[in-house]
């Protein structure tokens, strides 16, 4: 049986994650293919109901990562998704999702092996988790019913 | 009761409010808002312990506001959301006068809103034992076990939105489950829609929230959504230091930042 590949979302910022994951990219640094990249234009701007989305349209794990503190080119924008995740991470766990399937992370533009070394850890670490059933099956039971 | 009523006729009768927003007999043995505009009826009014109804919410409707200056029956809960209101600039401060009631449901003199500020800053304020034994239970559940009552618990919700139009501080006018470019929410009231709506609601509310339970208590299935909010109230408190309704210049939790806020769960 082939080992299970979990779908990884990852909500990055223009300005450091993604240019970081490019970086990644142009020094041929090889890292987990099971990551699909979202770009934004600031962490700020992430809602968090898209990472809801992500769950609800079948992803078993997200990333959100964007500039160090003190480095956002908007200056403030992570020091607001900052507090956002704080909060949102506390009422994730009250209600039973699983956050460790929320990696969050700073990766700036010039760290690109540390974006790939995020990617795979984070990998590693929701092939050892599983699907995230939980959550895809409470999807589906609102598809049947609809039926 | 006789003293809310007097104090009512006098604002009435002297002007200085236009409406007085408090609690009046309804039918089979219930209470319900009442609105009185006419000093004659202030004997409408009454006050007991079936009056839990956070009134505040009446404080941003059109409807009562283009009245005029509004008198408010206002027990603490109440104070504390007025506060929220005026520090989020939904209401004027001096707009309201607010008819005071303490624990010993006594009427208390609040000759301006500054000393009802000073008054909250002493009163004793706690969520039931019921919530708070019901959060307790919750918080030592594993993940498993809190997502299987929450999708279980919120599964028979059929979204009439009690509990936002229960809720002072759910005052916008366009909210973001009627939004649907994007569609935030799945709109169905199914497991699925449901989860994601009370998410959404709690999130809004985080660090807003005044945990007066009158969201709780609006729902017809006895949902207790209630907790989630006052968990969000109970965290903005511990993580930030911040808690809702005691001054007229709140500081909001997500529109600010501290540069050392914790940040041990980023890698």
């Amino acid at each position: 049986m082939s080992e299970f590949e979990p779908k990884i979302v990852a909500f990055v910022c223009n300005w450091c994650t993604y240019a970081g994951a490019d970086l990644t990219g142009t020094s041929r640094i090889k890292y987990a293919a099971n990551v699909k990249i979202i770009r934004f234009p600031c962490t700020g701007r992430i809602d968090f109901m898209l990472l809801m989305k992500a769950f609800q349209n079948g992803a078993d794990g997200i990333i959100v990562s964007g500039c160090h503190p003190n480095d956002c080119h908007y200056s403030s924008g992570n020091f607001h998704a900052k507090r956002r995740w704080m909060v949102f991470r506390e009422l994730l766990d009250y209600m039973g999702v699983d956050i460790e399937r929320i990696t969050f992370s700073w990766v700036s533009a010039a760290e690109g092996a540390r974006w790939a070394e995020i990617v795979n850890t984070t990998t590693d670490k929701l092939r050892k988790l599983g699907p995230y059933t939980n959550y895809q099956n409470l999807v589906k039971s609102g598809i049947e019913e609809e039926l | 009761m006789e003293s809310i009523r007097k104090k009512a006729k006098e604002l009435l009768d002297s002007k200085q409010v236009q409406v007085i927003i408090g609690y009046e007999n309804g039918t089979s043995n219930k209470v319900r808002a009442a609105f009185i505009t006419d000093p004659t009826q202030v004997d409408r009014l009454i006050y007991d312990e079936r009056c839990t109804q956070n009134l505040a919410v009446y404080l941003v409707k059109h409807e009562v506001k283009h009245l005029g200056k509004m008198g408010i029956v206002a027990t603490i809960p109440v104070m504390r959301t007025i506060n929220m209101l005026i520090s989020e600039e939904q209401v004027k401060p001096e707009n309201v006068v607010v008819l005071g009631i303490g624990e010993d449901g006594k009427l208390l003199d609040f000759p301006d809103l500054t000393v009802m500020e000073s008054f909250l800053q002493k009163a004793k304020i706690e969520i039931t034992a019921k919530d708070k034994e019901a959060m307790e239970k919750l918080k030592k559940m594993t993940t498993q076990e809190k997502f299987d009552y929450w999708s279980n618990a919120l599964e028979t919700c059929f979204k009439c939105y009690a509990c936002r139009s229960s809720c002072p501080l759910c005052y916008c006018t366009r909210c973001a489950v009627e939004c649907n470019q994007p569609q935030w929410i799945p709109v169905q009231a199914n497991k699925n829609g449901n989860y994601e709506w009370h998410m959404l609601r709690a999130m809004h509310l985080a660090g807003r929230c005044v945990s007066c339970g009158d969201c709780g208590r609006a729902c017809p299935l006895d949902i207790p959504v209630h907790l989630l909010t006052m968990h969000m109230a109970e965290e903005s408190k511990r993580l930030f230091g911040v808690d809702s309704g005691f001054s007229m210049k709140m500081e909001s939790v997500l529109s600010n930042y501290k540069l050392d806020d914790k940040d041990n769960f980023i890698q």
